[in-house]
């Protein structure tokens, strides 16, 4: 047996009042895979991507990050919330999330959004969090950007300082809920180089993307997402050129 | 404009009053920021708490609740020390009953202001901080306030303003600040006009300086605010 995978989600559902958005979602990613989730719009896969962790509440369902399983209570109205707020904070750290949205803090500039966490969740001193901030904002391409405040920077930009936080933490699992969607179209690849950048080093992610050739290129494994279930799941070339099921057939016909 | 020597007590009621104005700020911010968190807490007990006081204290004239807190204070207080099986009249001075009956009024309205500030904050950028581990109490001080504040400030200074000048109310329970000075100075020398004219330029002066300090405080939170050039 070797170590146990990067992360591991078994049996996901999700309800919002009547309406059932995921439908009992099992996915493992090992380390060093990067897996796509694609599907149309309201397939669920945000809402998947939210729920491992716990940004949005499941409703049932298990994860665990390296072996550790996230500890889960029943909350009144029937979703699952953490039981220890210590162990979600340790276990978010863990899984980094990049939002569609960037959600830089406009108050604080580049850097201080970077060396905020390591320095306050990870108790990083801070002249370590700044050389390790200093070093990723390189890596990303705007060092030049550290003083800066988020709205002096274009949405390219923004959004690769947002990857270069979520990476100060060193997570072990990085979710990417549709990272380029909000972007002009010519930011587009500046952000997409920086992904690709990462799956190429061997990071373990999940990328939730509209970016078919994209996904194509940088996925290890493709998962089709229709209506809260998992419709087709395999390798890149096999999702793309030879869906088994109609609705990914159907999917795939539309978007290329 | 002859002062016939009340020049020192002039001085030493616009101290008073300006005392008196930065204690009812204090308490008010607190009150204020308690009473927005309440109204914007997921328990309805809390919301039921916070709606009442805001509603109550707007309702009543702001020189009845300074009579209230003076008056009904020092009863409460002597119960309870008889409760406690203690048998003295208890006392509250004026700076202490103004205090409290300032910081009540400034708390109610500010409460609705830094709710409304505080719903002005993307819920993203909290979900950005919980997503890296932050605890919520850290998010609040570090995420929320701090561009909360910004907004709030515009109308949490213009509050101050009428705080500042409701100051004058708290003479009618004989606190000496500059309005009861300038009184006990007109029964003095029998020139109303002169000495509430005196108190009226300070006042003015008192305001030029807090909207001054107001517009550098606005500046420095707008910080990161500025519309990019395009």
């Amino acid at each position: 047996m070797g170590q146990p995978p990067a992360l591991e989600v078994v049996d996901l559902h999700k309800r919002f009042g009547a309406l059932e958005v995921l439908k009992g979602i099992s996915l493992t990613a090992r380390d060093g895979e990067a897996i796509s989730i694609i599907g149309s719009s309201g397939s669920g896969k945000s809402t998947f991507l939210r729920c491992v962790n716990l940004l949005e509440a499941p409703n049932q369902g298990t994860i665990r990050v390296a072996g550790e399983e996230m500890r889960l209570v029943r909350r009144r109205d029937g979703a699952l919330a953490a039981a220890d707020p210590r162990q979600i904070a340790r276990m978010r750290a863990e899984l980094g999330f990049v939002f569609q949205s960037f959600n830089l803090w406009p108050h604080m500039t580049i850097l201080d959004n970077l060396v905020e966490a390591p320095i306050h969740v990870l108790g990083l001193p801070r002249r370590q969090a700044v050389e390790r901030a200093e070093a990723l904002l390189a890596k990303v391409g705007i060092a030049d950007k550290r003083d800066r405040h988020p709205t002096e920077l274009s949405g390219g930009q923004q959004q690769r300082a947002a990857i270069a936080r979520t990476l100060a933490m060193e997570p072990k699992v990085i979710l990417f809920d549709e990272p380029t969607s909000a972007l002009d179209p010519e930011m587009v690849s500046e952000v997409l180089g920086v992904i690709r950048a990462l799956a190429e080093e061997g990071r373990t992610m999940l990328l939730v993307t509209h970016e078919m050739r994209f996904a194509r290129n940088v996925s290890s494994r493709v998962v089709f997402l229709h209506e809260g279930r998992i419709e087709e799941e395999g390798t890149p070339d096999q999702v793309f050129d030879n869906p088994r099921s109609a609705r990914c057939r159907q999917f795939m016909a539309s978007h290329q | 404009m002859n002062l016939h020597g009340f020049g020192d007590q002039l001085l030493a009621g616009t101290l008073l009053t300006l005392q008196l104005a930065f204690a009812s700020l204090g308490v008010g911010l607190a009150l204020g920021m308690a009473g927005a968190l309440a109204k914007t807490s997921r328990n309805a007990a809390a919301r039921w708490a916070g709606s009442t006081y805001t509603t109550v204290v707007r309702g009543v004239p702001e020189l009845l609740v300074v009579l209230l807190v003076y008056f009904g204070a020092s009863q409460v207080l002597t119960m309870l020390a008889e409760l406690v099986g203690l048998d003295a009249s208890i006392e509250v001075d004026a700076f202490t009953a103004g205090t409290v009956a300032l910081g009540l009024t400034f708390g109610a309205y500010a409460t609705e202001v830094l709710r409304g500030a505080l719903q002005t904050v993307p819920h993203g950028h909290v979900e950005a901080a919980q997503a890296l581990g932050m605890g919520s109490g850290r998010i609040f001080i570090r995420i929320v306030m701090p561009q909360a504040w910004r907004v709030a400030l515009p109308g949490l200074g213009n509050l101050f303003l009428v705080l500042l000048k409701d100051t004058a109310l708290i003479s009618v329970i004989g606190l000496e600040e500059l309005m009861r000075k300038s009184a006990i100075a007109v029964s003095h020398t029998k020139e109303p006009f002169t000495f509430y004219m005196a108190a009226a330029l300070i006042y003015l002066g008192l305001t030029v300086a807090a909207m001054t300090g107001l517009a550098l405080l606005e500046k420095r939170a707008a910080r990161g605010f500025a519309r990019r050039a395009a």
